[in-house]
């Protein structure tokens, strides 16, 4: 029955090409727009480390000692003390400090390259295993590293590209600034998508978060070794006090260390809170801390808190679902137009004894079949949307592509419109009364 | 023109006319709301950076030692000053559309905050180049650059926009005041009409503008942007000259590519989402209007064609074409005249969610009249077509087989 009803189908869409071509077009249009929008927030707002995300927490303690404010949150970062404290009891399973990258001088010994800015991260040897970076040459640096200022660094596949045409560079010299770093792992092309780990300050950005979704940095080399080849050199996220000149930053007033722990159990994840908690009343009793407020979110938490995705984005989807919607309401009208002039028709199909659900069925399989073919146009105005995304100049714009489940989406959504457009008027078509029909042919 | 048959005819088809009704409802709530963020955007795009930046350009560069500050600073002015068509060289902390140098928590007591406002420092005659416009108070003398100690100088006699002296001061004037930040004194001796913040992030005009000027010595924290003063038809050769010269004049240094421009290229590099986002709205406000013009041509089309007797009919009993096109029209206006009064009713609605998830303004009311005439006149022309279709059927046909 439904490969008659399908036939059915194309007979009357082709019967009437300009209302079928019309009507294909306005599904294609809204299902192109909601498509595009839906797959950028779906690239922007996934999860950058699938499957280990929930482990992973970010720490947060309120290291200013100054009274007299209202503090709801604690800082996004900790100054030195508080971070390498907590860092250094190793209560977690894994445990890193971040700075914020910054770009420094960078060049290879043996490269005839001009020195080129190049942001630096420096962070502690757990950083790789912890994040599942994928290493093409060499590996991370071991522990002892990070206590003994060894002077090493990771470099990403994009430097390696760069400054070594690609090849293993592992064992080579690469000059940060006045200091030369012995090359020690080279990784694979790596893109988490937000780049998490730097993620923080969203809540005052007010929704201008694309800056989130850049490179990773080119340049990792451990925390400890960077106190010494770039004092003076660090930024901070910010002071309770202006820093004097030349103070160093381990005493600096300043918050500017973050710290990622990943905690495997809950009983672990408790615990840690515990622990933060503990710190922090125990440096408030001491003075040196003036609050006790802490927190230990999951990444995907800390995501949310710092309102990842960019809210040009949101808006933008919310106006492509209000214009599909506007495309529904079109084809609806148009349906209604195209199924109560075949009344006749459907009239003598009743009177021959068709049921109501046949007629419904027949007209549902037109809309369906309709809504196919605008999925595909919607398919390909998708592909040019995507691509217009991709000429723009935000960070993201490089990351935008459709997968198979966006691919799958668009079809589904597609058909699902259409059928829902259909439903109205094919139940109408079902209720026309044979006898007046057949009276007016 | 009788307008109760129409109305009666309508009844007999409440769901067609409640969907092209609900259709233009919905597209007149975005189109509104739309519009009101297209010119949202576009006025931020006008923002006033108080300086003339038609003459001006930074050249900056990066990776060389703080030791280096004072003989760096001595090399590229001096080598810059050479280029020609150059009228001066400045060292200066940012400039509008650069990259920010920094904002402090500024106190009238030492103890309450007031506001954040971002600071910029320059070198002498920093302002004169840079065409800051004072509305009280004087420019800076000589004797008023001070050296740094750090960040900056220990008390410093500054330069406030007026946007900061009406935020510190409301309605006093701000010559002689003084404010602090940490341990750092500041006593205004001039205010300035205008002068932006570097990098705002679109708090509206009023925020963007609370801006200190710190008039200090070169040299430390102070070095490695440089503001280029030309006139406005040398700029671009005589950027072009500064950004090739620096590897002769510091080989040693890395010239930051992104922030090494004329300001008018930074104002449109720091604008370029939202012109991209402008873009995209007028891009979904004609595929919405094509579409609804498309939905009331179909449905116009479907019910010319299923009462072509009874226009024949009324044909033959007298109506001339003119009623008959009429009658089309006005069945339209009715149609999108419901669809408007539920569509203000949407809009507001809408913009009353956005105001409160995203940084959109309050939606001018006047906008609403002005979506309603659109519409009316989009309505008319999209139903133009098939009313004329109508017009034109011979009285015959309500002859023919009944």
């Amino acid at each position: 029955m439904f490969t008659y009803y399908l036939d059915l189908a194309v007979r009357s869409l082709r019967r009437n090409p300009v209302l079928t071509f019309l009507m294909v077009l306005a599904i294609a249009v809204g299902i192109g727009a909601a498509m595009t929008t839906l797959t950028v927030m779906h690239v922007l707002s996934g999860d950058p480390l699938p499957g280990k995300s929930a482990h992973v927490f970010y720490a947060q303690v309120d290291s200013d000692p100054t009274p007299g404010y209202k503090h709801t949150e604690p800082p996004d970062m900790m100054d030195y003390r508080s971070a390498t404290d907590l860092w250094s009891t190793h209560r977690a399973d894994r445990q890193a400090l971040v700075t914020v990258p910054k770009p420094l001088k960078i060049r290879a010994s043996d490269s005839s390259l001009p020195p080129l800015m190049e942001p630096v991260l420096f962070t502690t040897s757990d950083f790789f295993p912890m994040f599942d970076v994928p290493f093409e040459y060499g590996s991370g640096w071991t522990a002892a590293d990070d206590t003994d200022r060894a002077r090493v660094a990771v470099i990403s596949s994009d430097l390696n590209n760069r400054l070594f045409g690609g090849k293993d560079s592992v064992g080579k010299t690469l000059r940060v600034r006045n200091a030369d770093l012995r090359i020690v792992g080279v990784l694979k092309p790596w893109r988490p998508s937000p780049l998490f780990y730097d993620v923080r300050g969203g809540r005052f950005a007010n929704g201008d978060t694309a800056g989130y979704y850049g490179k990773p940095e080119g340049v990792f080399a451990p925390f400890f070794t960077g106190l010494d080849i770039n004092e003076g050199n660090f930024w901070w996220f910010n002071c309770w006090a202006m820093p004097k000149p030349g103070e160093r930053m381990v005493n600096a007033p300043c918050n500017w260390v973050g710290l990622w722990v990943q905690l495997d159990s809950p009983a672990k994840v408790a615990a840690y809170r515990t622990f933060l908690d503990h710190y922090a009343q125990q440096q408030k009793a001491l003075g040196r801390i003036g609050y006790t407020e802490t927190r230990l979110r999951d990444l995907m938490d800390w995501l949310a808190f710092n309102h990842f995705v960019p809210s040009d984005v949101k808006l933008q989807t919310w106006l492509a679902f209000a214009f599909l919607a506007i495309c529904l309401f079109n084809t609806v009208g148009l349906l209604l137009a195209k199924f109560m002039r075949r009344a006749g028709e459907i009239g003598i199909r009743r009177a021959l004894g068709a049921s109501r659900r046949a007629v419904v069925a027949q007209c549902l399989t037109e809309a369906g079949l309709i809504g196919l073919i605008g999925g595909l146009g919607g398919w390909l105005l998708t592909l040019v949307g995507l691509w217009l995304v991709r000429q723009q100049q935000t960070p993201y714009s490089g990351l935008v592509h459709m997968d198979v489940s966006m691919f799958i989406v668009t079809f589904v959504l597609a058909i699902v419109v259409s059928l829902i457009a259909g439903a109205l008027p094919a139940s109408r078509a079902s209720h026309v009364a044979p006898a007046l029909q057949i009276k007016t042919l | 023109m009788q307008i109760q048959p129409i109305v009666s005819a309508l009844r007999k088809h409440k769901l067609a006319t409640a969907l092209i009704a609900l259709e233009i409802a919905l597209a007149c709530a975005v189109l509104v709301n739309a519009t009101s963020m297209i010119v949202g955007r576009l006025s931020a795009m006008h923002i006033n950076s108080g300086v003339d930046e038609a003459s001006l350009g930074a050249i900056v560069v990066t990776g060389f030692d703080p030791k280096q500050a004072n003989d760096l600073n001595a090399r590229m002015v001096a080598g810059l000053r050479a280029i020609p068509g150059v009228q001066s060289v400045h060292v200066v902390s940012s400039v509008p559309f650069g990259s920010p140098w920094g904002s402090m928590g500024v106190t009238l007591d030492r103890k309450h905050y007031v506001t954040v406002p971002e600071f910029y420092e320059g070198g002498p005659g920093t302002p004169e180049a840079l065409g800051l416009k004072l509305v009280a108070g004087r420019f800076p003398a000589t004797d008023d650059y001070q050296p740094l100690q750090g960040y900056l100088p220990l008390s410093s006699r500054v330069l406030i926009t007026r946007a900061l002296a009406e935020k510190l001061w409301p309605g006093e004037s701000p010559l002689g005041k003084e404010f602090w930040s940490g341990k750092n004194q500041f006593r205004v001796i001039g205010e300035a009409a205008h002068l932006m913040m570097s990098q705002y992030n679109e708090e509206g005009e009023r925020g963007a503008q609370w801006t200190v000027f710190v008039p200090t010595q070169p040299g430390g924290q102070l070095s490695g942007t440089y503001l280029i003063r030309a006139k406005p038809q040398d700029l671009n050769r005589v950027m072009t000259a500064a950004r090739a010269k620096v590897a002769k004049i510091a080989p040693d240094v890395v010239l930051d590519h992104d922030y090494s421009h004329t300001l008018p290229t930074l104002r449109t590099k720091f604008f370029a989402t939202d012109r991209a986002m402008a873009g995209l709205l007028v891009g979904v406000i004609v595929a919405l209007l094509g579409v609804t013009a498309l939905g009331i041509v179909g449905l116009a089309s479907f019910w010319v064609s299923q009462r072509t007797k009874q226009i024949g009919i009324r044909r033959a009993l007298g109506a001339t074409r003119g009623d008959i096109l009429s009658y089309f029209q006005t069945e339209n206006f009715l149609i999108v005249s419901f669809g408007i009064v539920l569509g203000v009713t949407f809009a507001i609605g809408i913009n009353l969610v956005l105001m409160r998830h995203f940084e959109v303004a309050r939606l001018p009311y006047w906008y609403l009249p002005v979506g309603a005439v659109v519409l009316w006149i989009l309505g008319q022309l999209a139903v133009l077509a098939p009313a004329l279709r109508a017009a034109n059927v011979p009285p015959v046909v309500a002859t023919r087989s009944v």
